[in-house]
């Protein structure tokens, strides 16, 4: 006991004082579901590869992107980018062009060669999946991923589905296509081409396969009657489409009407300018609001100078002319009749009004249950038909290449799931995800700068018109390196150090695992500052057990 | 002091850190082995203002004086919730006489220092507004004109706090306080009164005084390091929200320091030698209002039960002030 004068207790350190029980709640770190993976109808984990893709880890993200669907560069040239419409980023300046990146990658993995991650251990399992579209290709790739061994056959004579014989070469060059194909068949996945299929049963018991997979998609153009004098060219959308696809240029004259508001519509409407039509005119029931084809593409499709007639109905072509009813849409928002006629000159009229099933192999499939002309499916894309999955524009679905793709994986889990449960008797039912994605008002967005999106660089559209060239350009390295880095991350820890700085308790520590920060609760007060100061919303208060 | 602009989209430049920049433009706080001047195990209140922006100068300032750096503190919040005997959290050499004479220690200190040959060492005192505009004034204006080389830094959370939440001379008008209660035909603190220490300093025509407040720490830090460049007497004003005495929530601290700022009524600037040097822009220019209803000290001016027209004259005349700073500094309004 040597102290100065009056002092009689040794120093310490104020860590012995425990100030965390004070608290009543405590912060946590989550991983919160960020809008945009929400939305992507192919399930991919956009804020996930956009992460990787900020510091310019380009192969990183990729690999993070393929993980879920192996078209990146398709992708980034025809998805309608749900994403991007969810994206929280909007109700700051606009929404992150995700899509945009997405094809940056795409393109720079087939310039680098990168390849798929590799198949894993096999499992002996055999699967047969018919038709090699979207749906068919995304659903072999999993599968094989998973270790089964996978046959694709195919009717037509190419693999590709609609993305070849659908979409015109002006949203996707055929060499990307065919580059994306090649690289996913590289897998191992053995493709029979002019192999149709015309009697599943048999096939499946002759080929020793345990499960198949249904994903023809909806090749047949939808008819509508419409009473013609001999004359009249009427053509129909799909064929139209796949000829020009093939590298044909059929005469459809000077003025083209296109019967039909969805996506293929306009495509033809946009097709037909490319081929010599000074007018393109779109023929539709109902309005705007309810045409069901994408705001992008009728956006480009008015920019090209395809025009566009609501509420009207054809009701006859006699040579060059057609004769149109004017509709008006009932209180339950239903076009009628109104029995007012006009007549317009067209020189072909080319009919986009949907696409059937073609029911041909299902009709060997006893029992298997179809209802408005498509196959029905539970939850794991399984029929009624045991071990036959289907999944596609042949399934209830909305038909886009994205979303083929979604169900090709949920199939292909499917299945995987159903050979698992084969013999074990615990079936694994996976529960739809109910989570909810972060929403703008979880985010503290001061700390995000205003930074408008890089339009990609459009062609003319007077020079768009005159040919089949690619409409909507690519980003480099450095706008795609801008634009990733415009992503708020949502409630997703990006590494800003905020939550280390505003800690007026030094109660957050930095750790080399898990999400590199960690809250030490011998010293938190529970104050929240740095749950309000996150920008991303990556850390919520809990409240303390009583 | 120049800023680097950086051209980075995700955060801009106003988060603390961030993994896309480089270690040199991350803030002190972001690095992992900074001073840490005032450790955990505080006893501040939940959210305080203050024991975060003692920390943020305290790190930058070790951090620029290469850990040479002795401080004094008035008597304060911050000193007596850092230091209950026999409890320190300090981590830096920290020294503590009275209430009104941190100011006149820091002097002498220094100049020990300098006559014992350890003119290495650089010297802060540090108060809160009560030690620095009323009980302290009369040592740091004798500081400031004589030049001592000492760097004063004043956290101002607008009253006496410790003992009790009583009127400074830095409490703002309006403001309820122990001491200006919201009753009567003028409730709380009254217009036309206080001292504006940042401009009283200036006077002194001494080589720097800034503002600054716990939400730029970027400006924050910038301004503490180009003080410890400088030699002479130098002064810093810290906004720092005190959720206890403003009737705030504590995880709204550094949000009310941001609105501050924001609506005009706390101007960030610095001056060298009793001319304005530079101010920080506005960006995205709020009505007081917005900052004034995040605190129960300022509830009587929304009251149900209140004089319409007598709260909307007083808010007239908060605004007023704002509007006048946002003149007196011109400074740029900046959309969001």
């Amino acid at each position: 006991m040597n102290k100065p004068f009056a002092i009689t207790l040794d120093v310490k350190s104020s860590l012995a004082n425990h100030t965390g029980t004070w608290r009543s709640e405590r912060p946590v770190y989550v991983d919160g579901l960020p809008p945009c993976t929400h939305a992507c109808p192919a399930g991919e984990q956009v804020q996930a590869w956009l992460y990787a893709a900020e510091d310019g880890s380009y192969e990183q993200a990729w690999r993070r992107l393929v993980n879920d669907n192996p078209f990146p560069a398709v992708m980034g040239r025809v998805c309608y980018h749900p994403c991007e419409t969810a994206c929280n980023r909007a109700d700051l300046d606009t929404a992150v062009g995700i899509n945009s990146v997405e094809r940056f990658l795409g393109d720079e993995a087939i310039r680098q060669g990168w390849r798929l991650p590799q198949p894993g251990a096999a499992t002996g399992r055999r699967i047969l999946v018919v038709g090699a579209g979207p749906c068919g290709l995304a659903a072999a790739y999993r599968l094989r991923r998973l270790g089964h061994a996978v046959t694709i056959r195919e009717a037509g004579s190419t693999a590709g589905g609609m993305m070849r014989h659908g979409i015109p070469t002006f949203r996707l060059p055929r060499d990307v296509l065919d580059a994306e194909i090649n690289r996913l068949l590289e897998l191992g996945i053995t493709l029979e081409l002019g192999a149709r299929v015309d009697n599943l049963a048999e096939e499946m018991r002759a080929g020793e396969f345990d499960a198949a997979l249904l994903a023809m998609g909806a090749p047949l153009s939808k008819r509508a009657y419409i009473p013609a004098a001999q004359s009249a060219r009427i053509i129909d959308a799909l064929g139209l489409l796949a000829d020009v696809a093939a590298g044909e240029r059929p005469q459809l004259g000077r003025t083209v009407a296109v019967y039909g508001g969805g996506n293929t519509a306009m495509d033809v409407a946009r097709t037909a300018r490319r081929l010599g039509a000074e007018e393109a005119l779109i023929v539709y029931r109902r309005t705007r609001a309810q045409m069901p084809a994408n705001d992008i593409e009728v956006e480009e499709a008015e920019a090209e100078g395809v025009r566009m007639t609501w509420l009207s109905t054809i009701a006859g072509v006699v040579g060059d002319t057609l004769t149109i009813e004017k509709m008006r849409l009932d209180d339950d928002g239903k076009p009628q009749p109104t029995g007012e006629f006009e007549e317009l000159h067209a020189d072909s009229v080319v009919l986009a009004l949907g696409q059937d099933v073609d029911r041909g192999v299902l009709a060997t499939l006893p029992g298997i249950a179809i209802t408005d002309g498509v196959v029905e499916v539970g939850a794991e894309m399984m029929t009624s038909v045991a071990g036959v999955f289907a999944a596609g524009d042949l399934a209830p679905s909305v038909r886009s290449v994205t979303v083929a793709i979604g169900q090709g994986n949920a199939a292909a889990r499917g299945i995987d799931g159903w050979l698992r449960s084969i013999g074990s008797s615990a079936p694994k039912p996976t529960a739809p995800s109910s989570a909810v994605p972060v929403a703008f008002g979880q985010l503290n967005p001061w700390y995000f700068s205003d930074a408008p999106h890089v339009v990609r660089p459009r062609l003319d559209t007077a020079r768009r018109t005159d040919d089949f060239a690619e409409v909507v350009g690519g980003l480099d390295a450095d706008t795609a390196l801008y634009e990733a880095r415009r992503c708020m991350s949502c409630g997703n820890c990006f590494g800003c150090d905020n939550c280390f700085g505003v800690c007026p308790d030094n109660a957050i520590h930095k750790v080399a695992e898990g999400h590199g920060y960690a809250v030490d609760y011998d010293y938190c007060k529970g104050c929240g500052l740095c749950a309000s100061e996150c920008p991303c919303g990556a850390i919520v208060m809990e409240p303390e057990e009583t | 002091m120049t800023i680097q602009e950086v051209k980075f989209y995700q955060v801009g430049s106003r988060a603390v850190g961030n993994r896309l920049l480089s270690e040199d433009l991350r803030t002190e706080q972001a690095n992992e082995n900074r001073t840490n001047a005032l450790n955990s195990g505080h006893r501040a209140c939940q959210g305080c203002g203050e024991a975060l922006a003692a920390r943020y100068v305290l790190d930058t300032a070790m951090d620029a004086a290469d850990g040479q750096l002795a401080v004094v503190n008035a008597t304060g919040c911050l000193e007596v919730f850092s230091t209950p005997y026999p409890e320190s959290s300090w981590q830096v050499p920290w020294l503590h006489s009275l209430f009104a004479n941190a100011a006149s220690v820091a002097s002498g200190l220094a100049a020990g220092l300098r006559t014992s040959g350890r003119g290495d060492v650089r010297v802060l005192a540090q108060g809160g507004d009560g030690g620095t505009v009323d009980i302290g004034l009369a040592c740091l204006s004798g500081m400031f004109e004589r030049n001592d080389d000492v760097f004063y830094v004043c956290y101002d959370n607008e009253a006496y706090m410790n003992t009790g939440v009583q009127r400074s001379g830095a409490t703002p008008p309006a403001a309820r306080t122990a001491t200006t209660e919201a009753v009567g035909p003028e409730p709380g603190n009254r217009f036309g009164i206080g001292k504006d220490l940042p401009r009283i300093a200036m006077a002194h025509e001494i080589p720097y005084v800034a503002t600054a407040t716990v939400a730029e720490l970027h400006d924050l830090e910038a301004k503490v390091r180009h003080a410890m460049s400088l030699r002479g007497a130098r002064y810093l004003h810290v906004l720092v929200p005190c959720p206890l005495g403003w009737g705030s929530a504590p995880a709204d601290t550094v949000r009310i320091a941001r609105l501050a700022q924001r609506s005009g009524l706390f101007p960030l600037f610095e001056a060298e030698h009793g001319t304005v040097t530079s101010v920080v822009p506005i960006r995205g220019r709020v009505p007081v209002e917005e900052y004034l209803r995040l605190q129960r000290r300022y509830a009587h001016l929304f009251a149900a039960a209140g004089d319409a027209d007598r709260q909307a004259a007083t808010l007239r005349a908060v605004q007023a002030i704002a509007d006048r700073n946002i003149a007196r500094y011109a400074i740029p309004v900046e959309e969001l």
